[in-house]
């Protein structure tokens, strides 16, 4: 496991995410959060992981979760031929601004939100967008897609798709159980 | 006693005194003009901001930012600019000098767009200094003959200059550059502390670029006879496969074309033409095809360094701008000499000036020095012509690409580290290729080949020093070869008959928009989609123009009948035609258009009236700006002229990296408010254009933004229904649904699609949707008209 940024060049200043190693941990992010969201890119539908498509476990972590998705790009089809419609097509560049704005209602005008999970963008796009909400003082991001992202509060490491795949799995698992 | 503004110039002198209180009396709204001013105030009226200064459209920026607020998204906490050391910037905190995150960003894109205005106002000053040695201070001006009367719309618009010669083009830039010294003084430490006065200043620095941009393309025009406004300027080749590679070749890389012109006229007047072939990448090919349709183009810059590579190149001339850093150590490995001709970029060469020419040539064949910096273009073309047909029969096209075996052997080094796509901007998969090719399989590394945007990262990165980028040149090979197309050579200006003829359909918005596909090659998926993105655009019948090597790489893909868009689709500015421009300097003729429309057809006074015609551009005119493989500071100060004008500019995912957007919010209503000029009411005019800058993560995505991005708050039902069209169609097809925001853009019944009433309707009644007026939109509270009140 590696906590360099992907792009090895993409190094960011004083402040550093913290490498989510553990899925134990991430859940109970995820439990304590009150606000969550899941913002998914359209590389998760290209990102193969055993024998499935990263879009197919974000799905099983909203369904157990019950994170609200938004769907980024022209991605909201791929949800929709895989019969999950609790999902939202919003730009990335919208979600984000929207993010950085500690008084936007959220989708469902509830509240703002105060955690962003981010997974399927280009990497350097993501490293950009993370960048652009890290100082906000109510929201905390993550990355969840394998590359690891410094600006993100926390991030999954480098690791490979399989090991992704049981991180995610084992994460899953556990949110299911409790 | 006090003084409002005093405007002196080098040559003319303007003088306004708004209040003047002296023993003598009272004087209000006193304007002396001396010189050329004057002259040309007696043509047309002066509009109020005359060489604006840096403060005096900042109102205007601020009424443009309130609404598209800056998104930011630094590359660092950090600054590191100045003594004080790094000051960490995050969470807060200011640096030593009091300056917070979010300025120093914008102060960030301020210097970006300070170099992008200088490089092409340095452009057009080496150009103009050129020809006005060549062809004299007198020389006329003509873009268009009889069908162009307003030659330099966006100089006009600025500083009230209505060129007719060389030498008043000399005027402009003057302004130009002392606009261009005050932006980037005001990034020094200790000066200007507020990103929106930042933001404000980055929008006057592409105002600067536009003109000085214009400045540039209509000299060049002028003087080498550049088509002129021309729909039907010649079809010239482009391709690797289009070069003669038996003959000696001589590679031109770069933007300012004398040098080039050079070769051309040495050539011709020597009677060599046949016997040599002249090509290039960027900007200076799209010039030399200007100049003479004989000469070819490779392709956009990313192809720059597996031609050197592949051998072809027996000369190498280089101006300025865009050119690899690298480029002299390159072209040493195939033994082909450089010759610098730009004082912007030596490369550490020998100034050879003013040796003869016979020395210089003697030198580069002999392999006595490796290049030389010849600042004179005309000794540029003898030494050039003269040292590739010396030199070829001796390199035999010697390359640096591996044969088959040798690629072999190199792969079975790879040891799989990543090190390469880790590096690789597109995040290739690099070592698969390898591993692959390692086995005797090129079909991955030949599959890179397309999205690969040639930066040679991932061979400065491996630790085997396996040359990577020219394995995949060496995969590709067979596809390289017959690169072969056809682009329509730059026409430059659009003629005033055809805004004339289109202007009425586009502010009604009868047709759906002009979209502008501009800047450089680094695309995130390859340049094919910036053609498929123009095909999709011309056959739904918007007007789609071209500039730099994103009109190159529009040209490289054939349809089924194995003609490129250029073959297709007319060169005229009307619905459905794909028109080439020319180079980046052309780009000002975009935003010409848009201000013609306002001034020709809309009748709009044109002379220093830059506030109410920008107005009626972001108000009327449906265009857009496509930037999808921006990468230079060029294209920054490009795109935010655009911005200043009103013009929502989408770049690609790596456009990002310019970290910061201007956007929009549609949820917040009150942002949407504009004028009815009819009345001076404030009415809701709806999130139209919704976004000023705006990256779009995949080609699906920007094509729907934007066909929504073209809809402005005046189109007519008509045209509100086109436009709806386009955007709803486009929507469910790479969606798979409607849009969520139809309820924003349906002002009336009678804007809805006809084939898609049910629907539509369907939504609205579940938005609670009631019709609204459609205001005759303003953001000029002085462009209301009452009732016996003058605009």
């Amino acid at each position: 496991m590696s906590y360099s940024p992907w792009q090895k060049a993409e190094v960011p200043g004083t402040k550093r995410g913290i490498p989510l190693q553990r899925p134990e941990v991430l859940s109970a992010i995820l439990k304590k959060s009150k606000r969550p969201i899941l913002i998914v890119g359209h590389k998760s539908v290209e990102m193969a992981i055993k024998d499935k498509k990263l879009i197919d476990y974000l799905i099983d972590l909203a369904k157990t979760s019950r994170i609200p998705i938004i769907a980024t790009a022209h991605i909201i089809k791929e949800f929709s031929n895989r019969d999950f419609e609790n999902v939202t097509s919003m730009p990335v560049m919208d979600i984000a601004n929207r993010l950085k704005d500690p008084d936007w209602k959220g989708l469902d005008n509830l509240g703002p939100y105060d955690l962003a999970l981010f997974a399927g963008l280009p990497y350097y796009m993501e490293w950009l967008i993370l960048s652009g909400l890290k100082d906000s003082k109510s929201l905390k991001t993550i990355s969840i897609d394998g590359f690891f992202q410094p600006n993100a509060s926390w991030s999954t490491p480098n690791i490979s798709s399989s090991k992704l795949g049981d991180f995610l799995d084992d994460l899953i698992r556990k949110l299911g159980v409790n | 006693m006090w003084w409002h503004q005093i405007l002196v110039k080098r040559k003319n002198i303007e003088l306004n005194i708004k209040e003047l209180n002296s023993n003598i009396g009272l004087m209000k709204d006193f304007k002396l003009s001396i010189g050329a001013v004057l002259e040309k105030a007696k043509e047309e009226e002066v509009g109020p901001t005359t060489c604006p200064s840096i403060t005096d459209l900042r109102d205007w920026d601020m009424k443009l930012l309130q609404r598209y607020k800056p998104f930011y998204m630094p590359f660092c906490d950090l600054c590191c600019l100045c003594t004080f050391g790094k000051c960490d910037l995050s969470d807060g905190k200011r640096g030593a000098c009091g300056l917070d995150k979010e300025a120093q960003q914008s102060r960030i894109v301020l210097v970006a767009c300070c170099i992008g205005a200088a490089t092409h106002t340095g452009h057009a000053r080496h150009l103009i200094d050129n020809l006005i040695e060549k062809y004299g201070r007198k020389h006329p001006i003509d873009i268009g003959g009889t069908n162009i009367d307003i030659n330099a719309p966006v100089s006009e618009l600025v500083t009230g200059i209505r060129p007719s010669t060389l030498g008043d083009l000399e005027d402009i830039l003057d302004y130009l550059e002392t606009e261009i010294t005050h932006l980037l003084s005001a990034t020094h430490t200790g000066q200007e502390g507020d990103n929106f006065d930042f933001e404000s200043k980055v929008f006057h620095a592409g105002m600067v670029d536009q003109a000085g941009m214009e400045v540039a393309d209509i000299a060049q025009i002028s003087a080498y006879g550049f088509p002129r406004a021309d729909p039907d300027a010649s079809l010239v080749d482009i391709g690797l496969g289009a070069v003669d590679v038996v003959k000696p070749v001589i590679m031109i890389v770069g933007h300012n074309v004398p040098p080039s012109i050079g070769i051309v006229d040495y050539l011709t007047e020597n009677g060599l033409y046949e016997n040599v072939e002249v090509c290039g990448l960027c900007c200076t090919a799209h010039d030399i095809t200007r100049y003479s349709p004989k000469a070819k183009i490779v392709g956009p810059i990313s192809w720059q360094l597996r031609f050197i590579r592949s051998g072809i190149p027996d000369v190498l001339v280089v101006d300025e701008q865009c050119i690899r850093a690298d480029s002299l150590v390159e072209a040493k490995k195939i033994g082909a000499p450089v010759i610098a001709s730009s004082p912007k970029n030596c490369l550490g060469l020998k100034n050879r000036t003013d040796d003869s020419a016979d020395e210089i040539v003697n030198d580069l064949v002999s392999g006595k020095v490796e290049g030389a910096l010849i600042l004179d273009p005309d000794k540029v073309g003898e030494v050039a012509v003269r040292t590739a047909m010396q030199i070829a029969p001796k390199r035999k096209k010697f390359k640096v690409i591996p044969n088959l075996d040798e690629l072999i052997k190199q792969a079975n080094k790879c040891t799989q580290c990543d090190e390469c796509r880790r590096a690789c901007p597109n995040d290739m998969r690099i070592p698969e290729a390898i591993n692959q090719a390692a086995k005797g399989n090129l079909k991955k590394l030949a599959k890179l080949y397309e999205e690969c945007i040639g930066c040679s990262r991932c061979e400065n990165v491996c630790p085997n020093e396996l040359q990577i980028h020219s394995f995949i040149t060496k995969a590709a090979e067979k596809i390289m070869k017959e690169e072969k197309y056809k682009i329509r050579s730059g026409r430059g200006a659009i003629q005033d008959v055809e805004i004339r003829r289109v202007g009425g359909p586009i502010v009604l918005g009868e047709i759906p928009g002009v979209v502008a596909h501009v800047g450089c090659a680094n695309y995130p998926k390859g340049g094919e989609e910036v053609a498929e993105m123009i095909e999709e655009f011309a056959r739904r019948r918007y007007i789609i123009i071209t500039s730099g090597c994103a009109a190159m790489s529009a040209a490289m893909y054939k349809d089924k009948d194995g003609k490129s868009p250029y073959e297709v689709h007319s060169g005229d500015f009307d619905a459905g035609s794909v028109l080439n421009v020319g180079s980046c300097v052309s780009n000002s003729h975009i935003a010409g258009a848009a201000i013609k429309i306002a001034s020709i057809f809309a009748k709009r006074k044109l002379n220093s009236n830059y506030e109410e015609i920008a107005d009626y551009i972001h108000n009327r005119v449906g265009a857009v700006g496509i930037s999808w493989g921006a990468m230079s500071q060029k294209a920054a100060s490009i795109a935010s002229g655009f911005w200043r004008l009103g013009i929502p500019v989408i770049v690609g995912p790596h456009g990002s990296k310019y970290r910061r957007m201007l956007l929009g919010r549609k949820d917040n209503d009150n942002d949407w408010y504009v004028y009815d000029a009819r009345t001076g009411e404030r009415v809701y005019g709806g999130p139209a254009p919704e976004h000023l800058f705006y990256a779009a993560e995949t080609k699906e995505e920007a094509m729907v933004m934007t066909a929504k991005l073209c809809m402005r708050p005046n189109d007519t039902t008509k045209g509100r229904a086109i436009k709806l069209t386009n955007y709803i169609d486009l929507h469910k097809r790479f969606y798979g649904r409607l849009p969520d925001d139809i309820e924003l853009y349906v002002r009336r019944l009678s804007d809805i699609p006809i084939t898609m009433k049910d629907e539509v309707i369907r939504i609205l009644d579940k938005k609670d949707w009631n019709e609204r007026i459609i205001p005759d939109p303003t953001l000029l509270p002085r462009m209301i008209r009452k009732k016996g009140q003058k605009k």
